[in-house]
């Protein structure tokens, strides 16, 4: 048998090279920070501080507001500058909280303390990890908690890390593995006292050899641990892709992955539910790529939430030469900003600054019926028949071929010889059928 | 920072294949059979190639010009046309008629119908058969020194027996491209290596002449090869039937699409008129593509199963 992997995907130029074997830096914020209300999906946070406030590092300064809503956390100590609408990297203004950084990092009282894992129940450590404000940081960031609440325990067969990291350029939850494995090791088992018929997978594609060899050494002696070699293949670490890539079982759009019996976190989130249970530190920190050909010197950051992009930069030398598109996460699904005044949060896992915008350099030309966006689909289903309903605003055929399938990996984009904005199109379409849907119910 | 940055919406990278390079890649593709094609029937199947493939460029360029449409010759999918409509002549043909050819499959059959990817048909073989009803006989004059004329498919039709390995070197008459199996061969194997076409249609095609041949016709191996290598079967399998435009993008259609081929030519073939019958069923089963991809869209991912 083959590497573990799913049907479909792209080969994309993977530039990992670029920061891969730089160990992360902690970098410490210089001015304002910034803590945008919704880093998450579903509601948004509510802000508990007002303008003149002091607040301390680990403080709780935005509260669910919802069942599906996360709270946010502060990183550092200060003063509250004021609460107000900030851009953020989706381009949007968000409600957000702005902290004068006092540079002292004066945490709440016992933030960092101990704590064994195997005296808490089940409730308590759900409730640390919402306490904690954790949500995905792989790029969707479903709150965590949530996520380990399923309507049925028992029927929980697979935890599975994410640790694919498919996305090219992106490096660090490479690094988190090599430099922090045991933290990784310790949020697994974390979430496997929570499902006790679980067994735990770590899913790594197979150009990470030195994480998949480490990896495999520390949970040799665990019996309810294993790693798993996938191809490297993009979007292998799609949710999707990957699920049936480790069990072979299949998850659509109307199901969640514990339908099918699994819970996927990926690495990031995964050392976040260890720190904020095992060492009491809620989440705070973000590592952070900076990479890309307009780079002076590509880097990964243990970033503080909140810190503005522009420091990033800095940190990293500047611009060796002029950037055409920076993007905050990879090139396949990353979103490309309008500027670098903008926070880093929870999950912006890279800044990619790119001299050339390969979209903007191709005009889009006539389809050629070459099938290639039907043969790397992930969701199998047929993206040149889609675009044409998309041209046509035709919703209800844009659904009848199962558009809302659509991952939005961004593969079909990529192959396609005509250049033809495929992803783009089902973007708006998909968002046109949901509020659709919406409206309807 | 002076200058605004780009934004769009993701994937923000490009895979490096082009339209363009891709008919550059079956261009070359074709070399093969091309050079063994000139080498074996002289300099006027080179003068043949030169004029189909600039009446088809000629005529794109100056058709979208009249309609002041945006060019796209440089995409080099009528230089294609070109090739392969150069490749199914005789060697001996007069000039005008390719050049006509050319014209009509470009102008009619492409531009007409809404220019590159909205063909209903392959443009350089509805060009081929708009020729061979008009001007059936010096289509079908494989006359050469040497040699009466008659091909492989013929010689079998009348029950005489055939020389397969003249026929798979190309020592055989036909048109110029589509005499040797090896050179053809060679085009295919590097489409498929660089991933231009997938085998499943040249291969099911094939195999399905195969089968056909080895039930309807005789129960005898050479008759069976000779039906693969003779009457341009390869060269429309691997560079005819997988036209992107006129083939089915599902996986499971091409299978469809490469049986319903080998079930027509054999049926042209062994029961019709002809001894040959290749470029028709491509034609027709063109027709059925938006048919069979209908009935053979992929299932979802994960929607498998009664639930759905």
């Amino acid at each position: 048998m083959g590497l573990a992997t799913f049907k479909g995907g792209v080969h994309p130029y993977e530039g990992k090279e670029l920061s891969e074997n730089k160990p992360t830096q902690i970098l410490m914020p210089k001015g304002d920070m910034v803590y945008p209300m919704s880093q998450h999906i579903g509601a948004p946070a509510a802000p508990l501080v007002k303008k003149g406030d002091k607040v301390l590092a680990g403080q709780k300064i935005g509260e669910a507001s919802g069942f599906i809503s996360a709270n946010v956390i502060c990183s550092v100590s200060g003063t509250v500058k004021a609460v107000e609408p900030r851009r953020v990297a989706s381009g949007a203004m968000v409600n957000s909280v702005v902290v004068e950084n006092d540079g002292e990092y004066q945490s709440v009282e016992g933030m960092g303390t101990d704590r064994d894992p195997s005296k808490l129940s089940k409730q308590e450590i759900r409730d640390i990890v919402k306490e904690a404000g954790i949500v995905g940081l792989g790029g969707a960031g479903f709150p965590t908690h949530v996520k380990l609440t399923p309507k049925n325990e028992n029927a929980i067969e697979y935890v599975l890390v994410n640790a694919a990291e498919c996305e090219p350029y992106l490096t660090s939850d490479y690094r988190m593995m090599l430099e922090e494995p045991e933290k990784l090791i310790g949020g697994l088992k974390v979430m496997l006292q929570l499902f006790e018929k679980a067994k735990g997978v770590i899913g790594i594609e197979n150009n990470k050899p030195e994480a998949i060899k480490k990896l495999q050494e520390m949970v040799k002696d665990e019996p309810r641990i294993e790693v798993c070699e996938l191809m490297t293949k993009y979007p292998q670490g799609g949710e999707r892709s990957l699920i049936n890539a480790i069990t072979g079982r299949k998850v659509n759009s109307s199901m969640l992955p514990a339908d099918a019996g699994c819970i996927v976190d990926n690495v990031d989130t995964v050392i976040a539910i260890y720190m904020a249970v095992c060492k009491t530190t809620p989440l705070m920190r973000r590592i952070v790529t900076v990479t890309g050909d307009a780079i002076a010197n590509p880097q990964n950051y243990n970033v503080k939430i909140g810190t503005n992009f522009q420091e990033l930069v800095e940190a990293a030398g500047g611009f060796k030469s002029e950037p055409e598109k920076l993007i905050a996460g990879g090139p396949m699904m990353g979103m490309a900003l309008f500027g670098l005044d903008i926070p880093v949060t929870k999950t912006n896992s890279a800044l990619l600054c790119m001299t050339k915008d390969e979209v903007a350099a191709n005009e889009p030309t006539p389809c050629i019926r070459c099938g290639k966006c039907v043969s790397v689909c992930p969701s199998h289903i047929v993206p040149v028949m889609m675009m044409k309903a998309a041209l046509k605003g035709d919703c209800e055929r844009f659904e009848k071929l199962n558009g809302m399938e659509c991952v939005e990996c961004g593969s079909c984009a990529f192959i396609c010889p005509a250049k033809r904005p495929l992803t783009q199109a089902f973007k708006e379409m998909r968002k046109t059928v949901a509020a659709n849907r919406r409206k309807k119910a | 920072m002076s200058k605004l940055l780009n934004v769009s919406a993701s994937p923000h990278v490009r895979s490096k294949e082009t339209t363009q390079s891709i008919m550059a890649d079956v261009c070359i593709a074709m070399l093969p059979a091309t050079a063994f094609g000139v080498f074996q029937f002289g300099f006027h199947a080179l003068l043949v190639l030169i004029v189909t493939v600039a009446a088809c460029v000629l005529s794109e360029y100056v058709f979208q010009k009249m309609m002041k449409l945006p060019l796209t010759v440089s995409d080099m999918s009528a230089v294609v046309t070109g090739m392969i409509l150069a490749l199914n002549m005789p060697a001996n043909i007069p000039l005008w008629i390719p050049a006509l050819g050319g014209i009509f499959a470009i102008i009619v059959v492409k531009q007409l119908y809404g220019g590159i990817g909205q063909n209903f048909m392959n443009p350089a073989l509805a060009g081929r058969c708009f020729l061979l009803i008009s001007f059936a006989g010096k289509m079908s004059d494989f006359a050469m020194d040497g040699w009466t004329g008659a091909t492989p498919l013929a010689q079998l039709k009348a029950g005489e027996t055939v020389d397969v390995a003249a026929m798979f070197i190309g020592k055989i008459p036909g048109t110029i491209g589509e005499v040797s199996v090896i050179a053809l061969l060679i085009g295919g194997i590097y489409l498929a290596v660089k991933k231009v076409i997938s085998l499943r249609i040249p291969v099911t095609y094939i195999l399905t002449v195969a089968v056909f041949a080895f039930i309807f016709g005789k129960q005898d191996m050479t008759y069976v090869i000779a039906h693969i290598c003779g009457g341009g079967l390869v060269f429309g399998a691997f560079f005819m039937a997988t036209d992107y435009v006129t083939s089915p993008i599902t996986p499971k259609g091409q299978i469809v699409f490469g049986v319903l081929l080998g079930i027509l030519t054999g049926l042209f073939r062994i029961f019709g008129g002809s001894a040959e019958g290749v470029s028709y069923a491509i034609i027709i089963s063109n027709l059925l593509v938006p048919l069979i991809e209908r009935f053979t869209l992929p299932t979802a991912f994960g929607k498998e199963g009664k639930k759905s």
